[in-house]
């Protein structure tokens, strides 16, 4: 049986890379992801995992580095954060449109100008159409399952994609929490030995990145879309399937506090573990409130969505991005748009907030309910508001 | 069936790269990359930057490769080879793959390995991945139309260089790319020219023999984009090596040795005169540029400790 332990998240997410028994690891340094690349490479030094490690030159090269090992069939892991993610960007559409399972955590951070080492999720926001399954975590826990959920799901013969997994910089990478390794030999018969379908190799030679004219570029698109949009199934099967191996199971929208509740809050990753506490507070005041935990970003939990909020009057949603010039937050906006042809819905009010590694409070989380409350019985003069700004 | 053909020195008549590709007549890079592959075998894997080579041979559902062959984007085929490299290795490592000492090749242009893949290659040479990385220099963004990269040379007219009233064309000299790759301290460079085919041949052979990053920049002769007759690719890429502008030489773990015995360097102007890109340079530039030729040429000797290497076949 694994034993829970203090363990750096960062580390944990490491060690869980080594359990997947990775055969490369392709990695430029930036904060808040460097300890977990520190680990892992200290891993190799030491001998305790057997892979490549890559320190290439640029998050760029890290992203490229992990195509080519993917392509030759090794199992990939890779991190990153903010600016590195950017710089990685047209290498991220590669490596979904030419299925090379992978998976990357993103310790999530803000972009720069100006410069900010700390968390928000405009990084992720940028990448979303890469065409990348994309999993939000909210605790280390959640961050070591899925880096060991991500390969089985990428690698799986029905998805054959890069996987995402998001984790707020600092306020995961950085903390110590109780998290349970699960033991190597569980994860063994969890996670079965890489398997790449084609992948490069003298004695079956393939061709791989083809020129596509307009002949075929709209048609390899579309198996691309309805590929991702099939994953979910398998998503949600291997979620199930590690909730029975290792008893902890996932679920695309968590919902909390949720029955009876007229109005929901909607976070994703670590905001929700303060959002959660704020509920139970305003739960003991007699307020029915409740929280939606966003989990799964890519390929978008429609059905999920619009069953948890189909008897609600109001959705407040939390974006910790700035779609500057648009109608607010990405996922606000993307959550209206999946809500619009329901008969009934909620309504939905946007909040920006947490930019930069700026808290909220669990005392913010409640003000900000209250306020979309307010907003939703008497508008506002904004698309969206942001939370905690001083103007 | 097709009729066995003996003799000594015959070349091989395996071709990793396949006829039928769309490359331009004349194309001395397509021919460069025939060879190289010719060289290479089967028992390899190309990484190929984006450019003429990639757009010619694998328009999907056809390639020209009979190899295993892959192709991401323009600037980073240093960097897929290293992972590729490093995947294999560590795959045979763990005994999840047979070893099979398969050979990593990158292919890049000029500007996909002097301007926008230079950070990348930089790393991989840095790192010393096992693998060859050849630049086919044909000294300008042909793929896109003729545009000036820094390893077209002074002088030279191309869209985004055009010589003019105020402008001779390029007004920057050719980056030396092959002095970049040995500064890496790396165990093998060279310079090839498809001209000096069994040159070519031999030295892909020697990279692929050095354990370790190996670097060989081959300029290829581009009819379209040089403006000569498509026949002339050949006699083109001789004249580049026998007026010194592109010198033939090898670079083993940091010692220089010229390729080819040249008591006496012919005119720049007989190379120059054979290109409409430079049809427009004056009397005055052309001898600028032969003063340049002459000495860099003197350089490569001097570093070669001698004035010549073993003369090579042409």
């Amino acid at each position: 049986m694994a034993k829970r332990e203090g363990l750096e998240v960062s580390v944990a997410v490491g060690d869980a890379a080594m359990l997947s028994d990775v055969d490369v690891v392709s990695a430029y340094p930036i904060t808040p992801q460097t300890h977990i690349v520190e680990h892992l490479a200290e891993l190799v030094a030491n001998g305790e995992l057997n892979a490549a490690y890559i320190p290439v030159e640029s998050e760029h090269s890290a992203m490229s580095a992990c195509v080519g090992a993917s392509a030759v069939g090794a199992r990939t892991f890779t991190a990153t954060a903010a600016q590195g993610l950017e710089l990685m960007h047209e290498v991220l559409y590669v490596a979904s449109a030419m299925r090379y399972p992978m998976v990357m955590t993103v310790a999530n951070r803000a972009l720069s100008a100006p410069i900010s080492i700390w968390g928000d999720h405009s990084d992720v926001m940028a990448v979303r159409d890469t065409g990348w399954i994309q999993i939000f975590v909210e605790n280390g826990q959640e961050a070591v399952d899925n880096v060991i959920c991500g390969f089985r799901i990428g690698e799986d013969k029905r998805v054959l994609l890069p996987v995402m997994v998001h984790l707020d910089g600092f306020a995961l990478t950085h903390v110590i929490e109780p998290i349970e390794l699960p033991e190597k030999k569980d994860v063994d018969r969890f996670l079965p030995p890489f398997k790449y379908p084609l992948p490069l190799d003298p004695e079956k030679p393939v061709t791989m990145g083809s020129l596509g004219s307009p002949f075929i570029y709209t048609e390899v698109k579309w198996a691309q879309e309805i590929n991702l949009e099939k994953a979910k199934d398998v998503v949600l099967e291997i979620w199930q399937e590690f909730g029975k191996a290792f008893g902890r199971t996932y679920s695309p929208i968590e919902q909390y506090q949720t029955d009876g509740a007229k109005v929901l809050l909607l976070t994703m990753g670590s905001y929700s573990e303060t959002a959660m506490v704020a509920i139970d507070k305003m739960r003991g005041d007699g307020k029915e409130v409740g929280l939606l935990k966003l989990r799964l970003w890519r390929p978008f939990p429609y059905e999920e969505l619009r069953e948890a909020v189909k008897d609600i009057d109001v959705l407040i949603v939390l974006d910790r991005a700035v779609s500057f010039g648009g109608p607010g937050g990405p996922v606000c906006s993307e959550i209206k748009s999946a809500l619009y042809a329901e008969k009934k819905r909620p309504q939905v009010i946007g909040f920006v907030g947490g930019l930069g590694g700026r808290d909220i409070s669990m005392a913010g989380f409640e003000e900000m309910i209250e306020r979309g409350i307010e907003i939703a019985r008497t508008g506002s003069e904004r698309e969206f508001e942001i939370y905690g700004v001083r103007e | 069936m097709a009729t066995a053909v003996h003799g000594p020195g015959k070349i091989t008549e395996l071709e990793p790269f396949a006829p039928g590709h769309r490359a331009c007549s004349g194309c001395g890079e397509a021919l460069a990359v025939r060879l190289a592959a010719k060289a290479i075998g089967n028992n390899a894997i190309i990484v190929n930057a984006t450019g003429c080579m990639e757009v010619v041979a694998s328009p999907f559902p056809y390639t020209s490769w009979r190899i295993p062959w892959i192709h991401t984007l323009f600037e980073n085929a240093a960097a897929v080879a290293s992972g590729a490299e490093a995947g294999l290795k560590s795959m045979e490592k763990k005994g999840k793959r047979p070893k099979r000492n398969t050979k990593i090749v990158a292919f890049a242009g000029d500007g996909g390995t002097s301007d926008i893949g230079l950070q990348a290659l930089s790393g991989a040479l840095e790192r010393g991945h096992d693998f060859v990385y050849i630049c086919l220099d044909n000294e300008a963004y042909m793929n896109t139309g003729i545009q000036r990269s820094s390893a077209t040379p002074y002088g030279a007219s191309t869209t985004t260089s055009p010589a003019g009233k105020e402008s001779l064309g390029q007004i920057t000299w050719k980056k030396n790319m092959p002095a970049i790759a040995t500064a890496h301290d790396i165990p093998y460079v060279a310079t090839a020219c498809p001209s000096y085919h069994r040159d070519l041949m031999k030295k892909v052979t020697k990279a692929l023999e050095t354990p370790g990053a190996a670097y060989i920049h081959i300029l290829s002769a581009c009819p379209t984009g040089w403006r000569c007759p498509t026949d002339d690719a050949i006699k083109v890429g001789r004249l580049a090596v026998r007026t010194g502008i592109f010198p033939l030489y090898e670079v083993e773990n940091g010692q220089y040795k010229l390729s080819l015995s040249l008591t006496k360097l012919e005119p720049v102007e007989n190379y120059l005169k054979t290109q409409g890109r430079f049809r427009h340079l004056t009397e005055s530039t052309i001898k600028e540029i032969q003063e340049r030729v002459t000495r860099e040429y003197n350089k490569l000797v001097e570093l070669s400790g001698k004035a010549g290497g073993e003369a090579s076949s042409e």
